[in-house]
């Protein structure tokens, strides 16, 4: 098997092991349009990379966090439907970063590649970068787990209890712009949101605790990214979509079995 | 008068052009019940938020104790059904908890059967004590209650405010609670403030019942059931909806 296989397979992995438990808490906030809205706005900081010339993934992970911590204030402030205003903002961004990016193309960027993922694309420092985003992720989860939960839930019990909730807030929109940032040569910014969300419904099914469905979803997630690259192999399909059917396959296949808790 | 654990100066929150909270004082002593009382819209929870330094007043002040520790039951809590959270995950997420609390605190919320099940398969009565446990797990000074007999039967309300008034006796913590329902909290409240906006009335609940504020914002028959209410209560009920005889001799107040 070619080596660009294995990088793409080891990169996929790490970005599972962190968008499993991240996604569970998308799904938990109902931040999917979010994450989807930043996602989309990804392709604007990839223009400004080409820009300023820095690497691509810091970047794009500095560019969605500034994009995102500027929408949420926006959405706590705005009289429009969070919904009406996500739209607005990830299609005004995704077009942008669509025009920014025609006017680099003698730098020949591959368009498709980082709409939908391009696992030919991923190089050793994309794999080194997937484990380092995702080890600093889980550990960032891990140590706020508890408040980050209970923020989840409820903020104005949380802030009664001593939680900071809007640093939860902050911290929990960095991780996000991180894992997009991370997940763009994988899978694509038009659908990274998948590799978030269907693993953590997947993983709902079976867990009776959250962090049984953080721990299911990452690992409904490896299965995803291995089964997906292998068809893109076997098939000659594209690789983010491969991955996403393949999550969502997984998705489909646990609707067979009984909700537990 | 107690030592106050929360006061409350000059406080205003206007929303728009209308003070929704209008130039309230108000105090609560240690170990007092305090119901805040009033319409719908009255400003009953957004004083009670500005008392919780959730909501920042306009102007006014707000006052608490050193080191005091607050219980707080909100208003509603809809537990998403897409995050598994068993009853006892629910309350430890209080704060960092020493084993045992969890189970102590359902146990005195009357809700320890419940400590396995997924908090969203709870019933409207179970989830208000889940909740009033996990305000209890914190051993609180104060006791902060927004509505909380919401979406529970008219029996097991009566269980949760007699439990609410025993946990005040037993624990010795204050309780500030808002209700709009007005027969079964005053009776055992220390204190009543109605509130329209600004302070109507306030004082022991005979004399808030006998007030004229209060028959204008109630209607003049309000007084005269609550009175009437007093009067036949020899029995409990759980909030299973079981009748026991008085435990204790606590209908003595009721006589």
């Amino acid at each position: 098997m070619d080596d660009f296989v294995w990088r793409a397979g080891l990169a996929g992995l790490g970005l599972a092991a962190i968008a499993g438990p991240l996604g569970s808490f998308v799904v938990w906030r109902r931040l999917a349009f979010f994450g989807d809205a930043l996602a989309h706005s990804a392709l604007l900081g990839l223009a400004f990379a080409f820009l300023i010339d820095v690497e691509p993934i810091l970047a794009i992970a500095a560019f969605g966090a500034a994009f995102a911590l500027a929408l949420s204030a926006l959405l706590g402030r705005a009289k429009l439907p969070a919904d009406t205003l996500l739209s607005i903002a990830a299609f005004a961004t995704l077009s942008l970063g669509l025009i920014a990016l025609s006017f680099v193309e003698t730098l020949r960027v591959d368009l498709t590649g980082y709409l939908f993922g391009d696992i030919l694309a991923v190089g050793r420092r994309d794999v080194v970068a997937a484990w380092i985003g995702a080890l600093l992720g889980l550990a960032v989860l891990a140590f706020l787990w508890r408040p980050l939960l209970s923020a989840s839930m409820e903020e104005d019990l949380a802030r009664v209890e001593g939680v900071n909730v809007d640093a939860m807030r902050f911290a929990f929109v960095l991780l996000l712009a991180l894992v997009v940032a991370l997940a763009m040569k994988i899978v694509g910014v038009l659908l990274v949101t998948a590799l978030l969300v269907i693993p953590a419904a997947a993983a709902r099914r079976f867990a009776t605790t959250p962090e049984t469905m953080a721990a299911l979803a990452a690992l409904a997630g490896a299965c995803a990214v291995v089964l997906g690259l292998w068809a893109s192999l076997v098939f000659d399909t594209p690789s983010g979509p491969s991955i996403v059917v393949a999550a969502a396959a997984i998705f489909a296949g646990s609707l067979a079995f009984q909700r537990r808790g | 008068m107690n030592p106050p654990v929360l006061v409350g100066e000059g406080l205003v929150k206007r929303f728009g052009a209308r003070a929704v909270v209008d130039g309230v004082d108000m105090r609560v002593g240690a170990g007092e019940i305090v119901t805040l009382i009033g319409p719908n819209g009255a400003g009953k929870s957004v004083l009670l938020k500005i008392m919780l330094g959730l909501i920042a007043p306009d102007s006014g002040r707000v006052t608490r104790a050193q080191g005091l520790r607050v219980g707080y039951m909100p208003q509603r809590l809809s537990p998403d059904p897409n995050l598994p959270m068993p009853v006892a995950r629910f309350v430890g997420l209080a704060g960092r908890l020493p084993p045992g609390e969890i189970d102590a605190a359902l146990d005195l919320a009357g809700a320890l059967d419940l400590r396995a099940a997924p908090l969203s398969a709870l019933s409207g009565g179970e989830l208000q004590r889940v909740l009033l446990a996990r305000a209890l797990v914190r051993k609180p000074g104060l006791l902060a209650l927004d509505e909380p007999a919401q979406g529970v039967d008219v029996t097991g309300q009566d269980a949760l405010y007699a439990l609410v008034a025993r946990l005040r006796d037993t624990l010795g913590c204050a309780v500030l609670l808002v209700s709009h329902d007005l027969h079964l909290v005053m009776a055992r409240s220390d204190r009543v403030l109605c509130l329209n906006g600004h302070v109507c009335c306030t004082g022991k609940p005979e004399a808030v019942g006998r007030d004229p504020a209060f028959a204008a914002l109630f209607g003049p028959r309000a007084g005269e059931s609550l009175a009437l209410y007093r009067h036949h209560h020899d029995h409990v009920h759980d909030a299973h909806g079981h009748v026991h005889p008085h435990p204790h001799g606590e209908g003595h107040r009721h006589g």
